[in-house]
């Protein structure tokens, strides 16, 4: 049945040459953006949750923007509007690199909000009891135990993220998915390209998800 | 940077400013009738995909709380594990490309056919998640109120476990039909004349992104929020008062 497909081209070389630079990208993209989304995730949810107006509907409106728009639009508008800030050209990797922080800030940004939001109330009283400020209050007791508590499902993000990250075809950076399909198109061959892609992102997303599955259960018996 | 708005009134096929409302007649079509058109594609796509979802999603999602079936909740776990574990775009690619050639049968069937077929298995994976959480989420007491009964194990099932994860999982439900919203964007890869294509097509064409780009995102917006208030009218009216209290508003602190 699946005689019209040949996968026998496929070797270490032409992984090496083509897909292995893909790759890297890749992950570097869901490095970067998975700590920087966290980081400005962070900030946007404590500016939501801050009480202050001034700062919650500003945080609130770009959560909620980014959420409701594709992926794939926030990638053509990054890659028209940011060479025009900037003053400059920029090349589709840093482009995708800077909206995925973007885009993944507000994402993350509600798993924070839900994790700091699962803090009993009790634990920040006893934190200003000891005479802490909101900075340290936040640092030392909510941060940490909502950070802890939420540690799966941003890994699960992470994961969601890894897999978004082959979007960056719209705006033609180099990742993944682009090596194999230059691989693809090169040895005339781009439907089992494809499959081989495929096959690649199930075996590294399963393993991932494995793995958050069996940290899960080690956090919730330490719990 | 100043505006041109007029863009949108634009004849596609000579550029001349089309007068009045911006609507040419056939054969011709202005920018503006062009993208009114994609979002016919984008929503097409995105409810014929929900419809594959939804009886994909509610059979997986079912077959994976079966009681004394392990071949069938092993085989339900692994269409959720295999649909979930490869980006929407390379299932995209699988579709299109792959299938077609592996299976010289598909070659007949048109695109638009296959790119349902792409979104709509991601989809169901993801719906079957929410249905077996929502099934589990239940109390055993109203398995047991079932047999009880008299109920075949199909029966329990029909009238008193879906119809009640149903109602538990109508949030959740809520943002998975957003997200194939959304996710309908990347038909763009094959050249389905949606929204996210267009928006790259006419932007190249005009070298107007700024208004293109806010045109197709203005009409994205305004369509997830047309799903989010058509869900929020189901729960509403599939809602048993006093029985589930889901979204008790508040919340927060």
């Amino acid at each position: 049945m699946l005689g019209n497909l040949d996968l026998t081209w496929i070797n270490w070389e032409v992984i090496s040459k083509f897909v292995a630079s893909g790759f890297w990208f890749s992950v570097e993209l869901t490095i970067v953006s998975t700590i920087g989304g966290i980081i400005f995730g962070t900030v946007l949810a404590l500016l939501r949750l801050s009480g202050k107006s001034a700062l919650a509907t500003p945080a609130t409106v770009y959560v909620n923007g980014m959420r409701s728009i594709p992926l794939v639009m926030v990638l053509l508008w990054f890659y028209l509007l940011v060479p025009r800030i900037i003053g400059r050209p920029i090349g589709p990797d840093y482009s995708a690199l800077i909206t995925f922080v973007a885009f993944e800030a507000a994402y993350f940004s509600e798993i924070m909000r839900a994790g700091i939001q699962s803090i009993p109330r009790g634990q920040v009283y006893a934190g200003q009891a000891l005479g802490m400020s909101y900075a340290q209050n936040m640092r030392l007791v909510v941060l940490p135990q909502a950070f802890r508590n939420m540690l799966p499902v941003l890994l699960t993000q992470t994961i969601i993220l890894f897999q978004d990250t082959s979007l960056v075809y719209a705006i033609s950076a180099h990742d993944l998915l682009n090596g194999f399909q230059n691989a693809g198109k090169i040895y005339g061959r781009p439907e089992e390209a494809y499959l081989m892609a495929a096959i690649v992102y199930f075996i590294l997303c399963s393993a991932l998800s494995f793995l958050v599955k069996r940290l899960q259960l080690k956090i919730a018996i330490i719990r | 940077m100043s505006w041109d708005w007029e863009v949108f009134c634009r004849n596609t096929s000579d550029t001349t400013i089309v007068e009045p409302m911006c609507w040419a007649k056939a054969p011709d079509i202005t920018y503006f009738q062009w993208m009114l058109h994609a979002w016919g594609w984008t929503l097409g796509v995105a409810a014929c995909a929900w419809i594959i979802a939804l009886i994909f999603g509610f059979l997986i999602g079912t077959a994976r709380t079966l009681p004394n079936s392990p071949v069938l909740t092993r085989l339900a776990n692994g269409w959720v594990e295999l649909f979930r574990n490869i980006p929407i775009l390379v299932q995209l690619f699988l579709w299109y490309f792959v299938v077609p050639k592996a299976f010289p049968a598909f070659q007949a069937v048109p695109g638009f056919v296959l790119v349902v077929f792409a979104l709509g298995f991601f989809t169901s994976a993801r719906i079957a998640e929410q249905v077996r959480a929502g099934i589990q989420s239940l109390p055993r007491g109203q398995r047991y109120a079932g047999l009880a009964l008299g109920f075949t194990t199909a029966q329990t099932y029909r009238y008193v476990l879906i119809p009640m994860a149903f109602r538990i999982i109508l949030p959740p439900l809520t943002s998975e039909g957003m997200n194939l919203l959304k996710n309908s964007s990347v038909a763009f890869a094959v050249s389905i004349a949606e929204l996210a294509w267009f928006a790259m097509q006419a932007q190249e064409e005009t070298a107007r992104g700024d208004e293109i780009y806010l045109g197709v995102t203005a009409l994205y917006v305004i369509s997830a929020f047309a799903v989010n208030r058509a869900f929020a009218f189901i729960e509403k009216r599939t809602r048993i008062p006093g029985f589930i209290v889901a979204g008790t508003g508040g919340g927060g602190h």
